[in-house]
C-alpha cells in the first residue's frame, strides 16, 4: 500500500502568504497515525508556521529518523526535500546537509526513542556543533511502532498501558540540552496550537540549533490512566511560562504599537521575539535561571513549557568552521581545484 | 642519489614512545617491496639489540654504539658487527646534555656515508636545506657527521660490499605516503565536506586534506574556507554528515579504518538504496575487533563488498601504492555521482602511511567532474512528474535532483520499501523492481570501473597466473621478477576494483593455475572471485601473509615454488 495523497482542493476563500502560497501548498501526504495523534496537531501546526512565515517549501528540508514521529514529516509541506534516514542519526545527516548547503531551512522531526535512546549522543553533538536547525522532538514517552514499550522519557511511576510503572529515570531533554549549551531551548504541548506555533516560528529562524520539546500524547498506547504523558495529565500540569509572539521582521512598525511586553530578543534576522506577561524575575537568556525553573516545576509535579532559554549571539556550525557565506554546493569547481601549476610545485616539496 | 628507496616504518601502537624500526630498501632494479632479509642494521636502542642482531641476515652488518659494548651473549658468528662509540665521541666534542644525545644521531649518519659511500655532497646540501633557518646548529651537525664519518673510516674496510652508487632512476618521482595522496585527490576532486573521527592509520588522510585546504581552500577575497570538515563523535556520525552532505549535492568523503567500516554499515545500507553519492576511504588495519591498529591487513575485503544488512553490493577501489590513491580518490568520486551510491577507496596502513617513491603526479587542467545525471531547474520545469528513481536510459541508473533547486524536484528519501517514484510501498512488485534496477545499476558499474592491470610476457598466456590487489603489488612484480629469473613464467593480474568485469574472469578462465594472494587469514579475495565469477574454489590456490607486515617477495617465490614441486611429485 502506497502512502495516500490528499486531494488538491481550495477553497476559493483560503488566505494566501506573501508567496501567493495557501496553507494547503504547506501540507503533506495523508497521515497514517491514529486518530487523535498529538504528532498530527504538530504537524498541522508546523503547516501553519511555515506558511505564515513565508517560506518557499522547495526551500526546506524536513529530516527524520526512524518513529512515528519520523514519519510525519512525510504529512507536511510535499514540495520540500524530505530525509527520513536511519534511527537515532538524523543529526549527522542533517549537518552534513547543512554543511554542504547552509541556504536551506532545515527541520527535524524525531521522538523520544529516536533521540533520547538510539540517538542520545547524535543529538549531544548536534548541539554541540549548533547546526542551524530547528529539531523538533515530538514526546510521548512511549515506543508507538513497536506497540508501547517505555521509552528514556518516561517518568518514575508513570504506568504504562498494561498497568506497570516505569521505573528508570528520565531523560529530561530540556534539561539536557540546557546543560549541554543549546542556544534555543522550548518545550511545548501538542494541544495547544496557539502557542505552540509562534514558537516554531521563533525556532525556524533562530540562528544554530534550536530544539522544542513537545509534549505529544500517544493514544493508543499512552494516554491512559497513570501516564505522565497523557493529554489529561499534561492538561493538568502544564505550567506556560509565557506565551510567545513572533514578530517578522518586516511587519515590525505594525506589530511595536502592541503593549504588554516586559521582553523581547531580537533574533538574528531582526526579528522580534515577545514574551507576554512574563515577570520580572525571568530572563530568557539567563541559561541557568531557566534550568533552575524548570527543575523547580519538576520537583511540583508540573511540566513547564514556553521558551525557556534563546542565545541569538552564539556562533554556528558555520561560524565555527569559518565557511564562506556562499553553500559550499553552489561554488564552481575551478573555484576548488588548485590545478596543474600547484600541483607541479608541490611535489617538488616531496622530491 | 636517484637511487630506487623505499621505506617503512613498523612502529608499536603506543604513545610512550616505545621502541620503532625503520625499513629502507634500496634497490638498482627499482624494487620497493618489503625485503625479507635485512643487509644492515643500525642499532640505536640497547632495549632492542638481541632482535636487531637476530635480524641481519647471514654475511651482513650490524652498527651499534660502543660506548656500552655488545653483551657477548649476542654476538654471531656469521655477522660483522660494527662498534662505534657514537655515545663516547659525542660527550667529548660536545657540551650539554641535549647536544650530546641528539647530535649522536648525526654521528651515526656520517659512519653510514663512510659505509655505503653514500655521496657527502647530497648529504651536506640536506643539513644545509634542514637547517637554513638554524644557521647555528650547522657547524654542529657538520662536526657530529665527520665524527662518524671519519671513525669508520679509519676503523673499517670502507665502503662495505653492499654500497650506495649515484643512479638517475627517481628523478620524476617524489616520496610520498598515501595518505597525503589521497587527499590531494580529495582536494583536486572538488570535494568540499570531510567527515571523520580519528583512527589510525586513517587520521593522517583527513589532516593532510585539512592542512592542503588551509593552502589551497581559502577564498581569496573573504578569507573565508571553501571547505567544511567536521570531526564527528564518532564513526556513524561521519558516515551520516558524509551521505546528508552527498545527498545536497556536495562532493563529500570520509576516511576510517575496518572499526569505523563496522560501524558504518548500517549508514552505507541507507546510501546504498536511497542511492546517494559519498566516497568512503578503508585505510585497512590488522583486525578483527582492534587487532593490531599499527600494523597492515587486507581484511576488509569480503565486509566492503557486501557491507550492510539486506542485499548490497559497492563500487571499491584497490589503490597499489600513494600514486594511485590520488587517481582513484579522483576516480572515486566520479564514480559516486555517476552512479549515485557509495563508493570506497580500499587502501591499508602500508600504503597511507609510509614513504613510497611514486612518479611525480600530473593533472590535466581539462578535468572536470563526473556529476552522474542531476537535473538542473531548467531540466525540472520542464518536465511533467519527476520520479527518483525510474530508470530512463536502460542502464539503471536514474536521475536525481538536488534539494533546494526546484519544488518539481522535490521527494522524500527513505531507507524503507519505495517504488520507482520514491513512494513508501510494501508491494512485492513495487519494491522488487527498485532493488532489480539496482542490481542492474552495480552491473552497469562492472565495466566502468579500473580494469585490471595484466602483467604477460609478449601476450602468451602462461600456464600459471597470480593475482592480487593493492599494496602487494611491488613484491608480486619483484617475485614475477625473480620466478622468471629461474625459468617459471607467470602472468599477473591486479585487480583494480570491485565489482571484477569481464576482464578478471577471462583472467582467471584462461589459467590452468591461479594463485590468489592476499593479506588475509580467510582468502577473502578468493571468496569474492569464488562468487563473484562462478569459477570453482578448489582452482584458485591461496597464498596467505597475514601477519601484520607488508608482503616480501620471498613468501611468494616461496609458496609458488613449493607448490609447484608439490603437484609434479
Amino acid at each position: 500500500m502506497t502512502s495516500i495523497q490528499k486531494p488538491p482542493v481550495r477553497h476559493p476563500s483560503l488566505q494566501s502568504n506573501a508567496l501567493g502560497l495557501t496553507r494547503r501548498d504547506y501540507e503533506g501526504a495523508m497521515s497514517t497515525l491514529c486518530a487523535g495523534c498529538g504528532h498530527d496537531s504538530v504537524t498541522a501546526a508546523i503547516v501553519q508556521a511555515f506558511f505564515e512565515l513565508d517560506i518557499p517549501p522547495h526551500r526546506a528540508a524536513k529530516m527524520s529518523g526512524i518513529g512515528c514521529s519520523s514519519k510525519t514529516t512525510a504529512y507536511f509541506m510535499r514540495q520540500s526535500h524530505g530525509f527520513n534516514s536511519v534511527h537515532g542519526r538524523m543529526p549527522s545527516v542533517a549537518s552534513g546537509a547543512n554543511a554542504a548547503n547552509r541556504d536551506l531551512i532545515y527541520i527535524g522531526i524525531s521522538g523520544d526513542g529516536d533521540s533520547l535512546s538510539i540517538g542520545l549522543g547524535q543529538l549531544c553533538h548536534a548541539i554541540r556543533r549548533n547546526v542551524d536547525m530547528l529539531y523538533v522532538l515530538e514526546n510521548n514517552g512511549v515506543y508507538g511502532l513497536t506497540k508501547g514499550q517505555f521509552s528514556a522519557s518516561a517518568d518514575v511511576g508513570s504506568k504504562s498501558k498494561r498497568g506497570e510503572p516505569n521505573v528508570q529515570k528520565p531523560i529530561d531533554p530540556v534539561l539536557l540540552a540546557l546543560s549541554l549549551g543549546a542556544t534555543f531551548v522550548a518545550r511545548g504541548f501538542s494541544g495547544d496550537k496557539a502557542r505552540l506555533v509562534p514558537m516554531l516560528k521563533a525556532g525556524l529562524t533562530h540562528k544554530g540549533f534550536a530544539i522544542i520539546d513537545v509534549i505529544s500524547p500517544c493514544v493508543t498506547f499512552n494516554d491512559h490512566e497513570g501516564s505522565t504523558k497523557s493529554y489529561r495529565f499534561t492538561r493538568e500540569n502544564y505550567h506556560e511560562l509565557a506565551a510567545v509572539d513572533f514578530v517578522p521582521l518586516q511587519r515590525e512598525i505594525t506589530a511595536a504599537t502592541e503593549a504588554g511586553t516586559s521582553v523581547s530578543v531580537t533574533m538574528h534576522d531582526g526579528s522580534i521575539v515577545r514574551f507576554r506577561e512574563v515577570g520580572s524575575e525571568y530572563d530568557p537568556t539567563d541559561r541557568d535561571a531557566a534550568y533552575a525553573h524548570v527543575r523547580t516545576h519538576q520537583e511540583r509535579g508540573e511540566i513547564v513549557t514556553g521558551l525557556l532559554y534563546i542565545d541569538e549571539q552564539s556562533s554556528d556550525m558555520h561560524d565555527i568552521a569559518h565557511t564562506v557565506e556562499r553553500p559550499l554546493v553552489e561554488l564552481p569547481y575551478e573555484s576548488l581545484c588548485p590545478g596543474r601549476e600547484a600541483l607541479e610545485k608541490l611535489m617538488d616539496e616531496y622530491r | 642519489m636517484g637511487i630506487p628507496v623505499s621505506g617503512k616504518n613498523v612502529f608499536p601502537s603506543n604513545i610512550q614512545g616505545l621502541p620503532t624500526w625503520y625499513e629502507i630498501r634500496v634497490s638498482k632494479d627499482g624494487h620497493t617491496a618489503r625485503p625479507a632479509h635485512i643487509d644492515l642494521v643500525v642499532a640505536l636502542n640497547p632495549a632492542t639489540y638481541a632482535k636487531d642482531v637476530a635480524a641481519v641476515r647471514p654475511g651482513g652488518w650490524l652498527l651499534y654504539d660502543s660506548s656500552w659494548p655488545l653483551d657477548q651473549a649476542l654476538a654471531r658468528e656469521d655477522i660483522t658487527i660494527l662498534g662505534v662509540p657514537f655515545g663516547r665521541l659525542c660527550v667529548e666534542a660536545f657540551t650539554g646534555d641535549r647536544e650530546r644525545t641528539l647530535m649522536r644521531n648525526i654521528a651515526y649518519t656520517g659512519a653510514l656515508v663512510a659505509l655505503l659511500d653514500i655521496d657527502m655532497d647530497v648529504l651536506g646540501e640536506m643539513i644545509r636545506e634542514q637547517f637554513a633557518k638554524k644557521r647555528a646548529l650547522l657547524d654542529s651537525n657538520f662536526r657530529a657527521l665527520h665524527l662518524g664519518y671519519d671513525y669508520a673510516k679509519k676503523h673499517f674496510p670502507c665502503p662495505l660490499p653492499i654500497r650506495l652508487e649515484r643512479m638517475n632512476a627517481s628523478r620524476e618521482h617524489v616520496l610520498m605516503d598515501g595518505n597525503t595522496a589521497a587527499a590531494l585527490g580529495c582536494l583536486y576532486a572538488g570535494a568540499t565536506v570531510g567527515a571523520w573521527y580519528p583512527i589510525t592509520p586513517a587520521t593522517s588522510l583527513m589532516e593532510a586534506f585539512t592542512g592542503l585546504c588551509k593552502r589551497y581552500r581559502v577564498d581569496p577575497e573573504t578569507k573565508r574556507n571553501n571547505y567544511c570538515i567536521l570531526q564527528a563523535e564518532d564513526e556513524l556520525a561521519a558516515a551520516g554528515i558524509t551521505i546528508g552532505a552527498g545527498w545536497a549535492g556536495a562532493r563529500a568523503f570520509t576516511s576510517t579504518a575496518g572499526p569505523g567500516i563496522s560501524l558504518m554499515s548500517e549508514f552505507i545500507g541507507l546510501a546504498y538504496y536511497t542511492e546517494i553519492p559519498g566516497v568512503f576511504f578503508d585505510i585497512q588495519r590488522t583486525g578483527p575487533s582492534t587487532g593490531m591498529p599499527t600494523r597492515t591487513q587486507q581484511a576488509d575485503l569480503l565486509s566492503i563488498a557486501y557491507l550492510s544488512h539486506g542485499d548490497t553490493k559497492h563500487i571499491a577501489l584497490f589503490p597499489a601504492d600513494p600514486g594511485e590513491c590520488f587517481y582513484m580518490s579522483l576516480a572515486a568520486f566520479d564514480l559516486a555521482e555517476r552512479f549515485q551510491t557509495p563508493v570506497f577507496v580500499v587502501s591499508d596502513l602500508d600504503i597511507g602511511m609510509n614513504d613510497w617513491m611514486v612518479k611525480r603526479l600530473t593533472w590535466d587542467d581539462n578535468y572536470r567532474p563526473d556529476r552522474g545525471k542531476v537535473l538542473d531547474a531548467e531540466q525540472l520545469e520542464r518536465i511533467q512528474r519527476f520520479s527518483r528513481y525510474l530508470d530512463v536510459d536502460g542502464d539503471g541508473i536514474a536521475a536525481r535532483s538536488l534539494p533546494g533547486v526546484h519544488p518539481k524536484g522535490a521527494y522524500f528519501v527513505r531507507g524503507s520499501g519505495h517504488d520507482k517514484h520514491g513512494a513508501y510501498t510494501e508491494d512485492a512488485a513495487e519494491y522488487q523492481e527498485v532493488v532489480d534496477r539496482l542490481a542492474k545499476k552495480l552491473k552497469t558499474a562492472e565495466e566502468a570501473v579500473p580494469a585490471p592491470e595484466i602483467h604477460q610476457r609478449n601476450g602468451a598466456t602462461a600456464p600459471i597466473g597470480l593475482v592480487a590487489l593493492g599494496g602487494t603489488h611491488a613484491a608480486m612484480l619483484e617475485a614475477r621478477a625473480v620466478l622468471a629469473g629461474q625459468d617459471i613464467n607467470v602472468d599477473y593480474m591486479r585487480i583494480k576494483a570491485f565489482p571484477f568485469g569481464e576482464a578478471v574472469r577471462h583472467f582467471l578462465d584462461a589459467h590452468e593455475t591461479v594463485f590468489v594472494v592476499e593479506q588475509n587469514r580467510d582468502a577473502q579475495l578468493r571468496s569474492l572471485l569464488t562468487i563473484e565469477t562462478g569459477v570453482p574454489r578448489d582452482r584458485l590456490t591461496p597464498i596467505l601473509d597475514y601477519g601484520g607486515l607488508p608482503l616480501t617477495a620471498e613468501r611468494v617465490i616461496g609458496d609458488v615454488a613449493r607448490h609447484l614441486e608439490a603437484s609434479v611429485a
